[in-house]
């Protein structure tokens, strides 16, 4: 068909001579049936992390922020550190959904609704910390500016913890909203597959009653779109914000204004290695190999690449930075980095950060499932190291040597933070099994184009570049 | 419920088919009520004669009212509500404004956009739709034509015989 002529270069997105029937029924299948021993246990152990978390957390709350390490000169510690990790490793969701929607890149339809349900939990997860380092936090509510009995007093409109704040809880909302206005419709499909009314009630009433008219998929589209564009400079400005949580402070080490594109490079890089970890595993429990497919993985691992790399020059600028500038206690925070108590800590993320990515100059490695995972994993850990130095290295050696000292962690803290981790994979285990994990619409609809089938049938016709011509001309993509 | 309508359906089972039957039988002066598809396909409102969405206009204009909230309230705030002294500085900083202003704008647009969406769309949770067919969100394709008391026995027939003869591969009658 004319209609959906396409490059011959590009390679299968959807594999296993699909269609639209067994699109359906692959991806609505995980949601039903009775719950599988594996998923229950994995469930039952993230519960039990996030049961640590909570535990931790009230343990925080009723003894007060004492029960941190994080103390006068290390007032900012494993707590923001793990903020600006979740917050990053929520940047991938939107930029798949929605920078990806305006770029055209089909790619983003066998992805981006699980990338999207891992942003919003990121979210969830990196909200936890600014709140409970309030200390008291039942005065959480000062963080609005509301007409009130106290001066009246208001927020600081030109702090950038309080854009922050504004930053996150925006993009919150606005992903929210994205998320699930995509998956309306698909919860229209599994309220019309099921069998029982229970379960039609149920998915009836998450669908609002979605029926798919010509004029609704049309409005459907148009607000898919403008959420898409709204979202790709509001993800690129909760980045920017955060960092300027540091950059507008005075702090060798944080007072640069390379900080805003180095945290988005590092917050996409970041998110990417999230998302890969999570469906590498996904796609093998729920056997989703067909649309989640190498050349969903290669491209993913080519924007890592790309991030990395960006990410390391933004490292080795600083150190450039540090030096040029003549100013000493600049040059003293680097050197610090680099070669004081928490040098491991530095190393730690130039090597899983800058130099272990480059193993994806090579295409074979790219497309190695196990690989991809390994290397996923390290960089999850790399860029949680790049946040701790950052954050402790700066501050543990401040203006006054007597009050300089080595930071460690309490259980507490720790608690906090593998807790999240279990919260995290608990949410997203419930999704994966009552929510469809692939946008089923999404991939109907490219199905014609990017389907094995459709794509090996449109490769036979342009065998011949006369008939690769005629038909491009055909379809108006030939100049 | 008391207001059902009763509808002649044909069923196609692709979208390209689905598309020409449209313009085609939209050329022989049959008016189509409805279309259901299970993924959006492109084009297809423009076939069927509806009127492009204003959705986006309307997502403008609550941006703008996102920007003006923002901008206006801080002013309020800083200058006459509660002005403090910074060191001298200008009671108005507008480039300290822009992260809020623009987080506001994206907000409220993103907020009444979506509102604005399941409002024209009649839809909301607990609904109980109207289904013309199941298979509609699965991998179906239909068309309906409303049978209203103007339409006998023989519009029904030549509506009929087009579609079968424009591939629809059922066509019915089903009053919801």
């Amino acid at each position: 068909m004319a209609s959906h002529f396409e490059s011959p270069l590009r390679e299968p997105l959807i594999n296993g001579n699909k269609t639209y029937k067994d699109i359906t029924n692959d991806i609505v299948k995980p949601t039903t049936g009775k719950i599988q021993t594996k998923w229950a246990i994995y469930t039952a152990i993230s519960a039990v992390f996030a049961g640590l978390f909570v535990f931790c957390i009230a343990w925080e709350v009723m003894f007060g922020i004492g029960t941190w390490g994080a103390n006068k000169t290390v007032g900012w510690a494993w707590d923001i550190t793990n903020f600006v990790w979740w917050i990053g490793i929520g940047h991938a969701g939107t930029l798949i959904s929605a920078i990806l929607l305006l770029f055209r890149q089909k790619w983003r339809t066998g992805v981006n609704r699980a990338a999207e349900a891992m942003t919003i939990f990121a979210v969830v997860c990196a909200g936890q910390f600014p709140i409970f380092h309030m200390g008291r936090v039942w005065d959480a509510f000062f963080i609005f500016p509301y007409p009130n009995t106290r001066g009246p007093l208001w927020v600081n409109f030109t702090s950038p913890l309080l854009w922050d704040v504004f930053a996150i809880s925006t993009y919150f909302t606005v992903s929210l909203l994205f998320w699930y206005t995509g998956l309306v419709p698909d919860f229209g499909t599994i309220r019309d597959q099921s069998k029982t009314s229970g379960r039609w009630k149920f998915y009836n009433f998450l669908s609002f009653g979605w029926i798919g008219t010509a004029k609704h998929w049309e409005r459907w589209e148009s607000l898919s779109l403008i959420l898409a564009g709204l979202s790709t400079p509001l993800v690129l400005s909760v980045h920017t914000i955060v960092s300027f949580d540091f950059a507008t402070s005075v702090v060798p080490g944080w007072h640069t204004t390379i900080m805003p594109p180095y945290f988005v490079a590092g917050a996409i890089f970041s998110g990417f290695a999230m998302v890969l970890t999570l469906m590498i595993v996904a796609r093998h429990i729920m056997n989703l190999q067909d649309y989640i497919t190498l050349a969903h993985v290669e491209s993913m691992n080519k924007i890592m690449l790309m991030t990395g790399t960006m990410v390391g020059i933004a490292y080795l600028t600083e150190l450039f930075v540090a030096w040029y500038s003549g100013n000493m206690y600049e040059a003293y925070a680097f050197a610090n980095r680099v070669s004081g108590p928490y040098w491991w800590a530095y190393w730690s993320m130039m090597f899983c950060n800058l130099v272990s990515p480059q193993v994806f100059w090579f295409r074979k490695l790219r497309r190695n499932i196990a690989v991809t995972f390994f290397m996923s994993i390290l960089i999850n850990i790399g860029m949680w190291f790049e946040r701790f130095v950052i954050i402790v290295i700066s501050l543990h050696r401040d203006y006054l040597p007597s009050s300089w000292l080595y930071y460690s962690p309490t259980w507490v803290e720790v608690g906090i933070f593998v807790g999240t981790i279990g919260l995290f994979m608990f949410l997203f285990l419930l999704f994966c099994r009552f929510f469809p994990a692939i946008a089923i619409a999404e991939v109907k609809a490219i199905l014609k184009i990017s389907g094995n089938q459709y794509r090996e049938k449109q490769l036979e016709e342009v065998k011949d570049m006369e008939v690769y011509k005629e038909t491009s001309v055909k379809a108006g993509t030939w100049d | 419920m008391s207001d059902t309508k009763k509808y002649l359906v044909g069923i196609f089972d692709d979208d390209d088919v689905l598309m020409h039957a449209v313009k085609d039988i939209r050329k022989a002066g049959y008016e189509i009520t409805d279309a259901y598809t299970p993924f959006p396909v492109h084009g297809l409102e423009h076939a069927l004669g509806l009127e492009s969405t204003r959705l986006h206009t309307a997502g403008f204009f609550f941006a703008a009212t996102g920007f003006t909230v923002a901008l206006s309230m801080i002013t309020f705030i800083n200058m006459f509500n509660y002005p403090t002294d910074f060191g001298g500085k200008p009671y108005w900083g507008l480039l300290a404004y822009i992260p809020i202003t623009f987080e506001h704008t994206v907000l409220y647009s993103a907020i009444g956009m979506t509102v604005s969406f399941y409002y024209l769309c009649k839809l909301w949770p607990g609904k109980t739709p109207k289904i013309i067919d199941e298979r509609t969100t699965d991998h179906l394709f239909a068309l309906t034509f409303e049978l209203d008391g103007s339409k006998d026995a023989s519009y029904i027939n030549t509506v009929s015989e087009l579609l079968k003869k424009e591939g629809a591969i059922e066509v019915y009658q089903k009053e919801v």
